[in-house]
């Protein structure tokens, strides 16, 4: 089967809508299962990894959930295809990096995606757009219980769910959300922020998860503890959280806009200069700008803007996604280049910002510049 | 001191987390500091990693310096050290008394709570009813109840049977 042709447009995954998307990009659910006999993946020796994939392949493609979905095993997709799904947040960088033995079964709008023997033999995750724990947990409940009718997972009365990691055990499972906090980082209240999700026992990482900086001010928030706390209070609490953390970043902006207005239209404006303008452009300075600009866009700044086009460009400006516009192989060098030309062309029936706020308009952002 | 990861370079950063009661502390190398993300003082979570170390040195400790080898998979403690991961379902078992201290750091508790497949649950369910029918059994013979002791008898046989048959399913 051909991913190309099987992925959701760049345009439509952007223009997918959910609650409080101004600030969460999108939740996720994750569990993760074993099967009683068989080693882990990175303990079986590559017939075992093998067969085990080759038991739970059929039993996933076969749910109801998972009906004419992409199913391969990783040796048989390219290191670009592979790169495109980590840019979508589908699979790990980790499953990413596997090849005979592993595979990915994803549906067809990009909502489930299982990966067999990543670090544990099955993880599947529910992904939605903005705030929608609730929903993302019940979809990937529903597909595990499918899934426990055909597989015969490892499971203690104790211990729970037994997974590679000891800290994955009991309920197996990571609740996330992505979220977009420009405003507290521009306000610089982040860390703190950071330092009392973490005293709750919430982990915070950057984009791509686990030892990954926060480009673009995105910030992942999950649960840490998965042993000893059931799977709905573990939702209920990173709900609580993170309607705060919401809060939280509409003061900062509010108070950003109010006390500073300078300060705000100055880092948008120049985002928007360097967008628009530049030749080469590298993919981490490119989400930092856009992350602005997206601020800019919620702020009413940039009233041209159609909504979903900074959520495009974020994806699409990415290194494996720009390279699949391309027939030719890039260099970094010339992916710079090609991606200032895209933001140029996709930035030129914009405006530049208005200061809406006490009506002053540009000057500022003239002087800044 | 030696650097607790790579137990080559002497360390030079030196972490201290305390978690409710529990003081853990770490001796790195700047080298390894600096790839474990220690550095950056914002999103770094010291509970990341602890974890592999940690556990690695409890094991250790339960195991009296002994090598224990899974008798499913043959994995052993130093292979835990290594990776941080465990080998196979058994393991669990095997490595049962060092992996109860590091669950309960790690961990909101030790026992789980939350989602049972279907099947099981059906298997805990009746065990328990029947573990609570026994108890009122032996309390009715005790007071010389002995027209619920026979109607308890009944349900108890009752229940063992589809018990049983869960069993053999």
């Amino acid at each position: 089967m051909d991913l190309d042709h099987f992925l959701v447009s760049t345009a439509e995954g952007a223009l997918r809508k959910g609650p409080h998307d101004r600030i969460v990009m999108s939740s996720r659910v994750r569990l993760a299962r074993n099967l009683k006999a068989g080693a882990f993946p990175g303990w079986a020796k590559k017939p075992e990894r093998v067969r085990i994939l080759e038991l739970i392949r059929p039993a996933v493609e076969s749910s109801p959930d998972l009906k004419g979905a992409f199913s391969e095993t990783m040796d048989n997709l390219g290191p670009l295809d592979k790169q495109i799904l980590v840019e979508r947040h589908l699979i790990s960088r980790e499953h990413a990096a596997k090849n005979a033995g592993s595979g990915v079964i994803l549906n067809r709008d990009e909502t489930l995606c299982v990966m067999i023997n990543e670090e544990d033999h099955l993880r599947m995750q529910a992904l939605r757009p903005g705030l929608q724990l609730r929903q993302a947990w019940s979809a990937i409940d529903r597909l595990d219980s499918e899934l426990e009718r055909k597989l015969d997972y490892a499971f203690s009365n104790d211990l729970g769910y037994l997974t590679a990691c000891p800290t994955n055990l009991g309920t197996g499972i990571r609740v996330s959300a992505m979220l977009h906090l420009p405003g507290l980082v521009l306000a610089e209240q982040i860390n703190p922020i950071i330092q009392s999700v973490n005293k709750l026992g919430l982990a915070v990482r950057g984009l791509y998860g686990e030892g990954t900086e926060a480009l673009g001010n995105v910030f992942q928030v999950s649960n840490q503890m998965t042993l000893g706390e059931s799977e709905s209070s573990i939702v209920e609490r990173l709900e609580k959280v993170l309607s705060q953390i919401i809060e939280h970043e509409e003061n900062a902006r509010q108070t950003l806009l109010e006390k500073k207005p300078k300060t705000i239209y100055n880092h948008i404006g120049r985002a928007y200069g360097i967008l628009a303008n530049a030749h080469s452009i590298s993919s981490k300075e490119t989400m930092n700008l856009l992350s602005l600009m997206r601020l800019g866009v919620e702020v009413g700044l940039f009233p041209s803007v159609q909504g979903p086009l900074v959520d495009e460009l974020f994806i699409l400006t990415q290194p494996a996604h720009l390279q699949k516009q391309h027939s030719e192989k890039l260099s970094a060098e010339e992916r710079d280049l090609l991606r200032a030309d895209m933001l140029r062309e996709r930035l030129k029936p914009v405006s530049r910002p208005v200061a809406r706020r006490g009506g002053s308009a540009a000057p500022g952002l003239d002087k800044a510049g | 001191m030696l650097c607790c990861v790579c137990k080559e370079k002497t360390a030079t950063v030196h972490l201290t987390q305390i978690a409710g009661e529990k003081i853990q502390k770490v001796d790195l190398c700047e080298e390894c500091a600096k790839t474990k993300g220690v550095n950056d003082q914002t999103g770094f979570s010291l509970a990341d990693l602890l974890l592999g170390l940690g556990a690695s040195q409890e094991l250790e400790q339960a195991a009296g310096g002994a090598e224990v080898k899974c008798p499913t998979c043959g994995f052993s403690q130093a292979d835990f050290k290594k990776t941080g991961r465990l080998g196979c379902a058994t393991c669990y078992q095997t490595f049962a008394e060092g992996l109860e201290g590091l669950l309960k750091s790690m961990h909101k508790g030790t026992h789980h709570s939350g989602k049972v497949p279907e099947s099981l649950r059906q298997k805990r369910d009746y065990s328990e009813q029947l573990s609570q029918l026994q108890k009122k059994l032996a309390k009715a013979i005790e007071t010389e109840n002995f027209e619920s002791a026979a109607q308890l008898r009944d349900e108890i046989k009752l229940v063992s049977g589809r018990l049983a048959a869960t069993l053999v399913a």
